[in-house]
């Protein structure tokens, strides 16, 4: 299935967790914070929040800024 | 400066009356350095897309400038309209453990990068509802300012002038006005240029001044973070000493009794 991720397509395993997509990107321990369809994604439910086809995501970090 | 002159915002009590932005460095050391310099105890921060595919070793902002030295305020720099404001606090605080201080700004245009005011204060509005402590960014209008303090926001800082302009304050009559009238924190946030518009600012009464581009586009900025520590201080002791009130001729310092001609 085909998700919309940082604005990029992306192919995704049917079924696959914001969990599963973090470690594919090799994001595991990083500081970051998720959204999907612009609803905030909490940490504690990365591992059963499972994607769906066409769905948004945005991962985030911190940057300097002012 | 005397220890007891402390500076509380939403519970949370501060030393230091600068707060910096981290944007704008040459390099990470740069900022550290800067940051180092300046004193501050509050760092702003942005949030932004993580990048897909390319190193992600590269030093986090967050290492460099933890969490558990300074206090993090993120904001919403690049917002134009209430929901991504929202939804940017709500990542920020995601981001961050849960930790609910954030600076509010939602911007009208471009070029000015002036407040879209009515946003902001709708804004303001849906973050303290849902339990966020705002310091927001605002114009220099007295009015606003009050409005925003009833809505509930824990700090209010109007600009001295547009974002990364170093014009200095502008109008320096609104912003005493603004100070006069509030019961929260009042900070200076963008506009300032050199040391002299830091010092005016607190003398002025501010609780503090927010500020980047001040130091990040000074030739030296480590230098610069320095000055505006001083100037800072400065402004404050002024503030709270009580200036002289001016007069527009002379009066002699030394004594007219007993000149000898």
């Amino acid at each position: 299935m085909q998700i919309i991720l940082n604005g990029e397509t992306r192919n995704l395993d049917e079924d696959a967790t914001v969990a599963d997509l973090i470690a594919e990107l090799n994001l595991t321990d990083q500081r970051l914070a998720v959204e999907v369809n612009e609803e905030l994604v909490p940490r504690s439910t990365f591992s059963n929040h499972h994607l769906k086809a066409g769905d948004e995501m945005e991962i985030v970090h911190a940057i300097g800024g002012g | 400066m005397n220890s007891n002159d402390t500076f509380t915002v939403a519970g949370r009590t501060f030393s230091s009356r600068l707060l910096v932005g981290t944007g704008k460095y040459k390099d990470m050391d740069e900022t550290q350095e800067a940051i180092e310099a300046s004193g501050a105890e509050i760092i702003t921060i942005a949030v932004r897309r993580t990048n897909m595919g390319q190193n992600s070793d590269e030093p986090n902002i967050l290492e460099l400038l933890p969490p558990d030295r300074y206090t993090i305020l993120p904001n919403t720099a690049g917002c134009y309209d209430q929901k991504t404001a929202v939804r940017t606090c709500r990542l920020a605080r995601e981001l961050l453990d849960g930790h609910n201080l954030v600076k509010l700004e939602v911007l009208g245009d471009e070029k000015t990068l002036f407040p879209d005011v009515i946003a902001t204060l709708r804004a303001a509005e849906e973050l303290v509802k849902d339990g966020f402590d705002v310091m927001v960014y605002t114009n220099d209008d007295p009015i606003i300012a009050r409005q925003l303090e009833e809505i509930g926001c824990a700090a209010v800082m109007p600009l001295a002038a547009p974002i990364g302009s170093g014009l200095g304050i502008r109008n320096p009559l609104n912003i005493r006005t603004i100070v006069e009238n509030a019961h929260v924190p009042i900070l200076v946030d963008a506009g300032v240029g050199t040391a002299s518009d830091a010092a005016m600012a607190m003398e002025l009464g501010c609780d503090g001044v927010l500020m980047n581009t001040a130091i990040a586009a000074a030739k030296d900025p480590v230098l610069m973070a320095s000055a505006m520590k001083k100037g800072i201080e400065a402004g404050r002791e002024a503030f709270l000493a009580g200036r002289m009130t001016a007069k527009r001729f002379a009066s002699a310092s030394s004594p007219v009794d007993g000149l000898f001609f």
